[in-house]
């Protein structure tokens, strides 16, 4: 073979496998979201929305485990996105050279990819010790924590797309930096800063591990704070390792649920998030 | 001529209240970042001092683990922790690095978006997903058909051959290993297309200028102009692997020995505490597993801060899906 040729098959070669790599990412998200639908579609009737999670060999729903996730998801985002909003705001506006501000942002971004579980080993220590046992709050403290980098990361980076002059106008009228925080670059940047909470929420309502230790889980219905409460993930969990068949059905088709729910609010954000970016660029 | 309107000093000390509140309000948020990392290393030092003061070094060399005799070691959890880490990679790499290839020089611009997008998607899925996909539908397949294939294959092999024996279990260290590459991808393939794009035009340009073919262009341009990112990008990978919980949890098979075969259950750091935790009685394994988590916020955290080092350079930006 001349060496041209012999460069035009390695180049084939190098690109098709490039294009194969591609294909077997692709094929494990199908497969995956192939396997919910097969086996979380049968289970999905409308008492798995009315029903508590039964006792094994009977029947029931997820009902208390759905409430009990939409809570301590909701708590934890009215903590973390807050906080995490605040902070990206002296990131991006008060701070933004600073050495702190530097320190922040690493400690930011490594905390953004710490490993949920030893967050919940510091929940354990932090609430669950003190109070004495496992509750729906600290598992909601411990979302929040998880949220908090998220946010401070997406707001800050939000804010950095507002337009200088913007701020410079309103400066210039001679309004503190408050007031040009919250009545023009907040209002600018305020459909970028709703995607950060919405990959917020995404991510932290299928976190698992921050909530073994301490929301624990609960097979009744409950709604005091103070005490361990149910929730999806450790249901899934929990039933997906027994050996009883309805408990495992149920199983799939919380999984089902949960991923359903995180892809939609990951594709909301992204919509939002491009057409930002086409819109905000030029 | 008109006079300069001037706001009454009321109202100007009313305005420098509020702008020292938000002020100081966001800069309280910014603060509390710092708090957690230090209050989260502080907790498990806390946590962890009764296992250390008791076990000594030891805790770090031995292999034992024991709830009975209250003895306990934690060689095999970080043994395992490192050893589907480094799998996971091997096996994600390429895959990555091909996917970003892919998405930055050789898919037409109308698919890279969904493409992109959809890899993406693959790391919104939660772990524990991963986990009962891993159980119920991969070990089984993997029992079924890739690990008897590589028992007879690789099995009587000298050196490399230890790693495959024994019976195909299904779930054991090589299963963990191939679930966390799959999870792995998308952070990987994401930060190597970034960091792709980070390449000048012209760089690129002058390669084709000489003749040189596109994958000439990717392996000798792009790719020494973006290798600390693209190792920053496996680092990242590598600290997602490592503290990976629950689908390690399910797949692993949770047994406290080091083996020297890959089809062998195991255990890893963080799928010891996610089972052992809240059934831990006694002080002592209570402590001893938050000594593990100690160990693994350690590992993770340099592994971590090494990465985000490396990645430093990389428009903020663009790295903010991961």
């Amino acid at each position: 073979m001349s060496r041209r040729a012999l460069r035009t098959f390695y180049n084939l070669l190098a690109l098709a496998l490039s294009g194969l790599a591609t294909a077997i990412g692709l094929f494990f998200l199908g497969a995956i979201l192939w396997t919910l639908i097969r086996n979380g579609i049968g289970g999905m009737s409308f008492s798995v929305f009315t029903q508590m999670t039964p006792p094994p060999g009977s029947s029931g729903g997820l009902l208390n485990a759905i409430y009990g996730s939409i809570v301590m998801t909701l708590i934890g985002i009215l903590i973390g996105g807050p906080v995490g909003m605040l902070a990206g705001t002296y990131l991006a506006e008060y701070g933004r050279s600073s050495r702190l501000s530097m320190v922040i942002r690493f400690v930011n971004d490594v905390l953004l990819s710490a490993p949920s579980i030893i967050i919940g080993l510091f929940v354990y220590e932090l609430l669950v010790i003190r109070m004495g046992h496992f509750s729906a709050i600290a598992g909601a403290v411990a979302l929040a924590i998880i949220a908090i980098p998220v946010t401070v990361r997406t707001t800050e980076d939000m804010l950095n797309l507002v337009p200088q002059g913007m701020k410079d106008a309103s400066t210039a009228m001679g309004a503190y930096p408050w007031r040009t925080i919250t009545s023009v670059i907040y209002p600018a940047a305020r459909s970028g800063i709703v995607t950060g909470l919405l990959l917020a929420i995404a991510r932290i309502s299928g976190e698992t591990a921050p909530l073994l230790f301490t929301a624990l889980n609960n097979q009744f219905w409950s709604s005091d704070l103070g005490a361990p409460m149910a929730n999806l993930p450790v249901v899934i969990f929990q039933f997906a390792l027994s050996p009883y068949p309805n408990w495992q059905h149920l199983a799939w088709s919380g999984a089902l649920l949960i991923t359903l729910t995180i892809l939609v609010l990951s594709v909301a954000a992204r919509i939002v998030v491009s057409s930002l970016a086409q819109g905000g660029k030029r | 001529m008109n006079p300069v309107p001037v706001i009454a000093p009321a109202q100007a000390a009313g305005q420098r209240l509020r702008e020292a509140l938000f002020r100081g309000a966001t800069f309280a948020a910014a603060l509390l970042v710092l708090l957690l990392l230090g209050g989260v290393a502080i907790s498990l030092a806390v946590g962890s001092w009764p296992a250390f003061a008791h076990f000594k070094f030891a805790f770090l060399a031995r292999e034992i683990w024991n709830p009975v005799t209250d003895e306990y070691g934690a060689l095999a959890p970080v043994f395992g922790t490192l050893v589907t880490s480094l799998l996971a990679l091997l096996l994600a790499i390429p895959v990555s690095l091909g996917i970003a290839i892919f998405l930055t020089e050789l898919a037409p611009a109308w698919l890279r978006r969904p493409v992109g997008t959809a890899i993406e998607l693959l790391a919104a899925v939660p772990s524990i997903i991963f986990g009962i996909w891993g159980l119920f539908v991969l070990a089984p397949v993997l029992q079924r058909h890739v690990q008897p294939w590589l028992i007879d294959v690789l099995g009587p092999l000298p050196l490399v051959g230890k790693l495959f024996q024994g019976p195909p279990f299904g779930i054991g260290v090589l299963t963990a290993s191939f679930v966390l590459a799959i999870m792995v991808i998308p952070f990987i393939s994401a930060v190597m297309r970034d960091v792709f794009e980070t390449v000048p035009d012209v760089l690129k340009e002058s390669g084709y200028g000489l003749g040189a073919t596109t994958w000439e262009v990717i392996w000798q341009v792009v790719v020494p102009y973006s290798r600390t990112g693209m190792i920053g990008g496996i680092m990242l990978g590598m600290g997602r692997a490592l503290g990976e919980t629950m689908a390690v949890t399910f797949v692993i098979g949770n047994a406290h020995r080091i083996g020297s075969s890959l089809l062998a259950p195991g255990t890893t750091i963080s799928a010891s505490i996610a089972n052992e935790f809240t059934e831990a009685v006694g002080d002592l394994y209570t402590s001893s597993l938050i000594a593990l988590g100690a160990l693994l916020f350690l590992i993770t955290f340099t592994v971590i801060a090494a990465a985000r080092f490396m990645l430093l350079r990389l428009d903020r930006r663009a790295l903010s899906s991961v």
